[in-house]
């Protein structure tokens, strides 16, 4: 078993470490603030954390006046709340105007469990990529969480980040450098090529490629952190190297990863490709387990598109 | 208390400013006249006799800010601004044409002096917070105004920014209410009613004031009033005309957007400079 870190506890410390040195960043949370973890922010730097009450919309706007005026604003809620209740503001006050406001939708997917389908964005990260230059990330262990946190707050301009808030496996060695934009190849692999995207999923593509392995099929896995921009070279070079793609994502297969990666091909080196994801449903209670299975977003769902797809580049 | 010479030389220039924004809508023949109508008068108030700005600096860190979160009236601010020598006054003619720095709703990326992009009513006190608690957090005493719409006021994240001011302290957050009575769709008796205005918002724990919005003198004696106080956030809600100074749109429903061709436009200016002649006689 490989070494867990809880990823709130990681989000927490680098928001702190990032305050430590520099006063801009400040925080934000609509009572949510015990889910997001960041109380041992708001005990270091009580005058820079505002709690909002619950009033998701008018927190994406406080932070927009606190970007207008030079604040690095963290603002975070769980990602339901984030892209249904706040996108006019997060679209208009802060994207539009050109402002750096870093959102954050945590419980993303699957991960919302036991608060149910009501608390499960599915979408979040498919309404976020229709705004014009936003950067969409989501970090896939405690390392590139940490990293990406830090690429985030020196980004000039708004980002969306989704945070599995959980225990993680560390998949990356402490000093492992991460750039927004910038894909990881987790693992080579030349049968087909595994994109993931987020915690769930790359730990589930992981097991995946070991499982592929034991029948003979060699494959790549990419730790596709940001959703937007693609990494278009990364897709492409392994296109090329592969000739087979599956992508894999908590999340509809409309307009995230999947359609990311999907565009990318069809315009520039059509390629087989097939997408594991949700595939047009709504959220349910239940496990993370149990929803895994119930959505098909398992290792044995992303072997089994592996070898269809290995079957279409052959056909 | 303004004095008497104070008094007409703010007259003078609210005329210019209400003469300069008919003319900019009038040249382009539609725009939002009601709205802008109605703010011509606190617009010159807080320019002309109380915001700290500097036109050759307009991102000075201690100057005080505006959020215009009824961002349709923008062609009123752009008057003032370009008055006031943040852009040359020929850029008024430009308004909302393609490729202009004057687009129909506020634009802080575009416009010099524009401090909050504004149009998707309900947004800007929020972002008039945040901007107060930057200053605060700067140590930096200037006031933040925002200025919202009646029907504006229908949206629930203005009372959700309502209880966060408070809550936050914001004394140097003085907003107002441009309150012409009328939203687009007719009046707001008959559209969504906002009554009692004033107790919703003293209910909220706010300063609250009531003041007639095309009265100069008691403009600045409710601004005045609000600098004082030291531990809420203010609000001046103005009783104003919706299409205030062009006397066939005066109060009316249809005048949220309307056409008005330049000819017009120039005779009611025509009008207004008149009047003022006629008043100085």
């Amino acid at each position: 078993m490989s070494e867990q870190r809880e990823m709130r506890a990681v989000y927490c410390e680098t928001l702190c470490q990032l305050a430590e040195g520099d006063p801009r960043i400040v925080l934000l949370e609509a009572d949510l603030m015990r889910a997001s973890g960041t109380q041992a922010f708001k005990d270091r730097f009580p005058e820079r954390t505002f709690n909002v009450g619950v009033a998701e919309a008018n927190m994406v706007g406080i932070a927009s006046g606190l970007s207008a005026t030079g604040k690095i604003p963290f603002a975070n809620t769980f990602a339901s709340f984030a892209a249904r209740r706040t996108f006019d503001q997060f679209f208009l006050s802060a994207n539009y105007a050109r402002l750096n406001v870093k959102l954050v939708g945590t419980d993303p997917g699957v991960t919302a469990a036991l608060n149910g389908g009501t608390h499960m964005a599915f979408e979040d990260a498919g309404i976020m990529r229709t705004i014009p230059n936003l950067v969409i990330f989501e970090p896939s262990d405690p390392v590139s969480l940490r990293e990406l946190v830090k690429a985030a707050a020196a980004h000039q301009g708004c980002t969306y980040m989704r945070l599995h808030r959980s225990l993680s496996n560390v998949l990356y060695s402490e000093d492992e450098p991460f750039e927004l934009g910038k894909g990881k190849l987790l693992k080579p692999g030349s049968d087909v090529a595994l994109f993931a995207v987020g915690a769930v999923m790359i730990n589930e593509a992981l097991k995946a490629a070991d499982l592929l392995k034991i029948d003979g099929i060699s494959a790549a896995v990419v730790d596709m952190h940001t959703i937007k921009p693609i990494d278009r070279d990364l897709i492409l070079q392994l296109a090329q190297s592969c000739g087979a793609i599956v992508t894999c994502e908590n999340h509809q297969i409309t307009n995230g990863l999947g359609s990311a990666v999907a565009e990318v091909l069809a315009e520039e080196l059509p390629t087989p490709m097939l997408r594991v994801g949700v595939k047009d449903l709504f959220g349910e209670v239940g496990s993370v387990e149990y929803l895994k299975e119930r959505f098909g977003l398992t290792a044995d769902a992303i072997c089994s598109h592996a070898k269809r797809v290995i079957n279409l580049k052959k056909s | 208390m303004l004095d008497k010479e104070t008094q007409k030389v703010l007259t003078d220039k609210a005329n210019q400013i209400r003469a300069l924004t008919l003319d900019a809508i009038g040249y382009l023949g539609v725009g939002h006249v009601g709205g802008c109508m109605s703010l011509v008068e606190v617009l010159t108030m807080l320019y002309y006799r109380h915001m700290n700005i500097d036109p050759k600096d307009p991102r000075k860190r201690d100057r005080d800010q505006l959020v215009l979160s009824k961002g349709h009236a923008g062609p009123t601010l752009y008057s003032v601004l370009a008055d006031k020598g943040f852009f040359p006054e020929g850029w008024l003619h430009t308004l909302n044409q393609g490729g202009t720095r004057l687009p129909s709703h506020c634009d802080r990326n575009l416009t010099p002096g524009i401090d909050m992009t504004t149009g998707s009513l309900g947004q800007g006190l929020s972002a008039g917070i945040g901007i107060a608690l930057a200053n605060r957090l700067d140590g930096i005493e200037s006031t933040v105004f925002v200025i919202i719409g009646d029907g504006e006021t229908n949206e629930g994240q203005v009372w959700e920014a309502a209880q966060a001011a408070v809550q936050f302290k914001l004394n140097h957050l003085m907003a107002f209410t441009d309150y012409n009575k009328l939203q687009l769709d007719g009046f707001m008796t008959d559209i969504m009613n906002i009554e009692d205005l004033v107790a919703k918002w003293q209910s909220f724990g706010w300063f609250v004031q009531r003041v007639n919005g095309h009265d100069l003198c008691q403009l600045d004696e409710a601004i005045e009033s609000s600098k004082q106080e030291a531990n809420r956030p203010s609000m001046i809600i103005l009783d104003t005309i919706k299409g205030k100074g062009v006397p066939f749109a005066e109060n009316l429903p249809s005048n949220h957007n309307m056409k008005l061709d330049h000819a017009t436009a120039l005779k009611i200016i025509a009008d207004i400079q008149a009047g003022k002649e006629a008043n100085n006689e």
